[in-house]
C-alpha cells in the first residue's frame, strides 16, 4: 500500500507531466533536427512557427465553436489542426521562397542562414502579435480530465491522487502516431529516402538526380506540420501565450542538441532527457521517502526549482564536452 | 472649461510678475514604459490638487503652484535620474511628486533628492526596501509598503485558522519582498511556512514548481505573482494535480481575468488589494471625473501626494524642503481637523491661522514609521467565479 502510494505520487507529479512535456519537446526538436539535416542550419524561427500554426488553429477553433461544432469529450482544436498546418506550410514555403532560397543560391555558410532565421523569427513574432495580440488565449474545450485526482483516490482507496488530463493523453497518443508516421516516411517512401540521401551527402544526392528544391519543400512541409501539432498540443495542455513559444525554444534546442542535431531518434530521446531532468532533479522527494519508511522534515530536494533550466543546460554542456555529436551521432536519418 | 481656466491662469502667471512666491512641483512618473497607461491619470490627479490649491489663493498669501513633468520611464534608472536632475537643478522645483516604480524611485532618491535636499512623495512605489532606506527624512509615500500587505495577509490567514502555508513568488523585487513579508508575519503569528519558492514569469510549464510545492504541502498556497503570468500557470497546475484547493492572492493576482480563466475551481480562494471604503475615495472619484480625468490605479494616491506636500509647506510657512519635511507627518496624521479631497483651501486656512489638520484625503492617508501610508486593503473572496469584497482592513 505504501509503495503504491509512492508510485501514485510519482506518477502524478513526475511521470505523467514529464512524459507529456517530453513529447511536446520531442515534436519541437524533430522539426529543428529535420531542418538542420536538410538545410544545415539551426532554425531559430521554429518557436514562432509553432506559435503561428497554433494561432491559426485557435482562430479556426473559435470559428468552429461559434458554428456549434464540437468533438464531444475531445478538444475542438483537433478538428481545426489541418487549417493551422496548411497556414503554417504556406508561411514556411513563402519564407523559403523569399528568404532562404536567396542564401541557397549564394551558397551561404550556415551562420548566415542562422542569422537570417533570427530575422524571420522577429517578423513572425510581430505578425502573431499583430493578428492575435500578446495575451493569453483560451481555446481548450471538451472534458478536462481522463482521471481526476479525487476520483482516483476514491477508486483505489490510496492517499495520493493521480490526475491525467485529456490533453496529456492526446499529446502522448498523437506523438506516438506522428513519430511512427515520420519514421515510416523517412525509411520506406521514395521521398523519404531521397531526403535521407540529401542529408547524408548533398553532392552525391544531386548527382543521382534528386531534385534539391523538392527535398527542401518536403522538409518545410513536414516541419510546418510537426510545429503546428506540437504548438497546439502545448497550447492545449498549458495555455497559448505567444511569449511562451519564444521561451520554449531553449529547451527544444537543448533537446535537439543533446540527442544529436540531425538525428530524429536523438531528438525524441533528447526531448525526454531534458523534460525529466528539469522535473526530477528539482523534485522534492520528502513524501516519497515518507511512504518508503524514511520520515523526515527536510524537503529532500536536491536543487531548488529556480535551477531547473540550469539543470538542462548543464546536461547540454556535459554532452557537448563528452560527446559533441550528441547521444545519437547527428546528421543521419 | 476648468482646464482652459487652468491654462489661462498658468499663462497669465508666466507673463505677469508673481504676486506672491511661486511654488514649483516636479511630477516625475513613467509617461513612457510599462505603466504608461496609468501615469497620465496619476499626473492629472496630482495637478488637480495643485490647481485646487492655486485657485484657493490660501497658500502662503496667494502663491500659485506650477507642475513640471518629467519622465521616469519606470524601468531606466539613468533616464529617471537625468529627468529628476533637470527638474531640480534647472527648473528648480521645490519638491517632487514621484517617482512611480520602486527601482527608479530609489535611484532618484539617492542620486538627486538626497544630493539636493528635495522632498519626494511617491504615490506608487511599494517595495519594502524603501521603508528602511537612508533618506534624510526627505522621502514619503502615499502607497502602502508591501510589508504592510504581508501583515494584512497574515491577519487574514490567522482569522481563517490556517496553520501551514506554501508560498510561491514571481522572481523579482515585488514578489520576493512580498513573500518575505508574508513569511515573517505569518511565522511571527505562530504559523508554519513549508516552502517559499520562486517561479519565473512567461514560462509555459510549471510542472516542476507545482511538484515541489505539492511535496512541501500546506493548507493553502500563497501565490505572490501576476495574474496573467506565472501565477496563473501555477494555480492551474496545482488544481489539475489536486495539490491545492485554496489559494491566497495578493494584489498582483487580483483581477477579473483570473476567476474567468480558472473557472469555478477558484471559488473559496481569497486575497487582498489596496483599497478603502472611506468617504474621501468617492469624493475624489467624482472630482476627478468632473475635471475630465478617468481615475485608475494610484490616481488617488497621486492627488494625496501633491496635497501633502502643499499642506506641509503651509504648515512650515516655507517652500524649503529642509524645513517643511518635518511637517509632513503633522499634516497627515491626527490630531487636527479631518480634511477630505476638495477641502484643501479650508485646510490651508486652518494651517494659516495656526490650527492643526489631519489630512485624510482620497486614500485615508495615515503615515507610519518610514514615512509611508499605513495602508488600507480590501479583502477579496472569490465567489461564484467573481472577485467579491469580503471586508476592508
Amino acid at each position: 500500500m505504501e509503495a503504491l502510494n509512492a508510485l501514485a505520487l510519482l506518477g502524478n507529479y513526475l511521470i505523467v507531466p514529464g512524459v507529456t512535456y517530453g513529447c511536446q519537446l520531442a515534436l519541437g526538436a524533430l522539426g529543428i533536427t529535420l531542418i538542420y539535416g536538410i538545410l544545415r542550419f539551426s532554425n531559430f524561427a521554429h518557436g514562432e512557427t509553432m506559435a503561428f500554426g497554433t494561432m491559426v488553429v485557435i482562430l479556426a477553433t473559435w470559428g468552429l465553436q461559434s458554428l456549434g461544432v464540437s468533438l464531444g469529450p475531445l478538444p475542438t482544436a483537433l478538428l481545426a489542426l489541418p487549417v493551422g498546418i496548411l497556414a503554417a506550410i504556406g508561411l514556411l514555403l513563402l519564407t523559403d521562397r523569399y528568404v532562404y532560397r536567396f542564401y541557397r543560391r549564394q551558397r551561404s555558410t550556415p551562420v548566415i542562414y542562422l542569422i537570417a532565421s533570427i530575422g524571420v523569427m522577429f517578423i513572425y513574432n510581430g505578425l502573431i502579435r499583430f493578428i492575435i495580440g500578446p495575451n493569453d488565449q483560451q481555446f481548450s474545450d471538451g472534458s478536462r480530465f481522463i482521471i481526476k485526482a479525487r476520483e482516483f483516490k476514491q477508486m483505489t482507496g490510496l492517499n495520493e491522487g493521480l490526475a491525467i488530463k485529456t490533453t496529456q493523453g492526446i499529446t502522448v497518443i498523437v506523438t506516438i502516431i506522428l513519430v511512427i508516421a515520420l519514421f515510416w516516411f523517412l525509411n520506406r517512401t521514395r521521398a523519404g529516402k531521397s531526403m535521407r540521401a540529401y542529408s547524408d551527402n548533398e553532392d552525391l544526392a544531386l548527382l543521382s538526380g534528386i531534385d534539391p528544391d523538392r527535398v527542401v519543400m518536403i522538409a518545410w512541409i513536414i516541419t510546418a506540420a510537426l510545429a503546428t501539432i506540437a504548438g497546439t498540443l502545448y497550447g492545449l495542455d498549458k495555455s497559448f501565450k505567444p511569449f511562451t513559444y519564444l521561451q520554449i525554444l531553449l529547451p527544444i534546442f537543448a533537446a535537439a542538441i543533446v540527442g544529436g542535431l540531425g538525428s530524429p531518434v536523438g531528438a525524441i530521446a533528447g526531448g525526454f532527457v531534458i523534460a525529466f531532468s528539469e522535473i526530477a532533479v528539482t523534485f522534492a522527494w520528502r513524501k516519497v521517502f515518507g511512504y518508503m519508511g524514511y520520515e523526515t522534515d527536510s524537503l529532500m530536494q536536491l536543487l531548488s526549482t529556480d535551477y531547473k533550466f540550469a539543470v538542462s543546460f548543464a546536461i547540454l554542456v556535459i554532452v557537448l564536452l563528452v560527446r559533441p555529436t550528441g547521444l545519437f551521432a547527428g546528421k543521419s536519418f | 472649461m476648468k482646464k482652459t481656466l487652468l491654462a489661462l491662469a498658468t499663462t497669465t502667471m508666466l507673463v505677469s510678475p508673481a504676486m506672491a512666491e511661486d511654488v514649483k512641483l516636479g511630477v516625475i512618473l513613467g509617461f513612457t514604459g510599462p505603466i504608461e497607461s496609468l501615469t497620465p491619470a496619476m499626473a492629472e490627479s496630482a495637478e488637480l490638487a495643485m490647481s485646487e490649491v492655486s485657485e484657493s489663493g490660501a497658500l502662503m498669501g496667494g502663491a500659485t503652484v506650477t507642475p513640471v513633468r518629467g519622465d521616469s520611464t519606470c524601468v531606466d534608472s539613468a533616464a529617471a535620474t537625468a529627468a529628476a536632475e533637470r527638474l531640480v537643478t534647472s527648473e528648480k522645483v521645490h519638491a517632487i511628486v514621484g517617482a512611480d516604480c520602486s527601482g527608479v524611485t530609489t535611484a532618484i532618491l539617492q542620486n538627486v533628492a538626497m544630493a539636493n535636499g528635495v522632498v519626494m512623495i511617491s504615490p506608487s512605489a511599494t517595495s519594502p526596501a524603501l521603508s528602511d532606506m537612508e533618506d534624510d527624512d526627505l522621502f514619503f509615500r502615499t502607497a502602502p509598503s508591501d510589508a504592510r500587505q504581508g501583515a494584512v495577509l497574515a491577519d487574514i490567514l490567522e482569522d481563517k485558522g490556517v496553520k501551514e502555508i506554501a508560498i510561491t513568488f514571481t522572481n523579482n523585487d515585488y514578489g520576493k519582498g512580498l513573500a518575505e513579508s508574508i513569511e515573517a508575519n505569518f511565522t511571527g503569528r505562530g504559523g508554519k511556512v513549508t516552502i517559499s519558492a520562486a517561479h519565473e514569469d512567461g514560462k509555459g510549464d510549471y510542472t516542476a514548481e507545482v511538484g515541489a510545492l505539492a511535496q512541501a504541502g500546506g493548507d493553502v498556497l500563497v501565490v505572490a505573482g501576476y495574474l496573467d503570468q506565472g501565477g496563473k500557470g501555477i494555480i492551474q497546475g496545482a488544481l489539475d494535480t489536486g495539490a491545492f484547493d485554496t489559494f491566497v492572492l495578493p494584489d498582483g493576482m487580483i483581477g477579473d481575468a483570473l476567476p474567468k480563466a480558472i473557472g469555478s475551481d477558484l471559488d473559496g480562494s481569497y486575497g487582498t488589494v489596496p483599497g478603502t471604503d472611506s468617504e474621501g475615495a468617492d469624493i475624489f472619484d467624482k472630482m476627478a471625473r468632473d475635471a475630465g480625468i478617468s481615475p485608475d490605479a494610484f490616481s488617488a494616491e497621486s492627488y494625496d501626494a501633491a496635497a501633502l506636500i502643499l499642506l506641509a509647506m503651509q504648515a512650515a510657512k516655507s517652500t524649503d524642503s529642509k524645513v517643511f519635511r518635518d511637517h509632513v507627518f503633522d499634516v497627515a496624521n491626527a490630531p487636527g481637523e479631518e480634511i477630505l479631497p476638495g477641502e484643501l483651501g479650508k485646510a490651508l486656512k486652518i494651517l494659516a491661522d495656526g490650527g492643526e489638520v489631519d489630512y485624510v484625503g482620497a486614500t485615508a492617508v495615515e503615515l507610519v514609521r518610514g514615512g509611508e501610508s499605513a495602508g488600507n486593503y480590501r479583502e477579496i473572496l472569490v465567489k461564484d467565479g467573481e472577485n467579491t469584497t469580503a471586508k476592508f482592513r
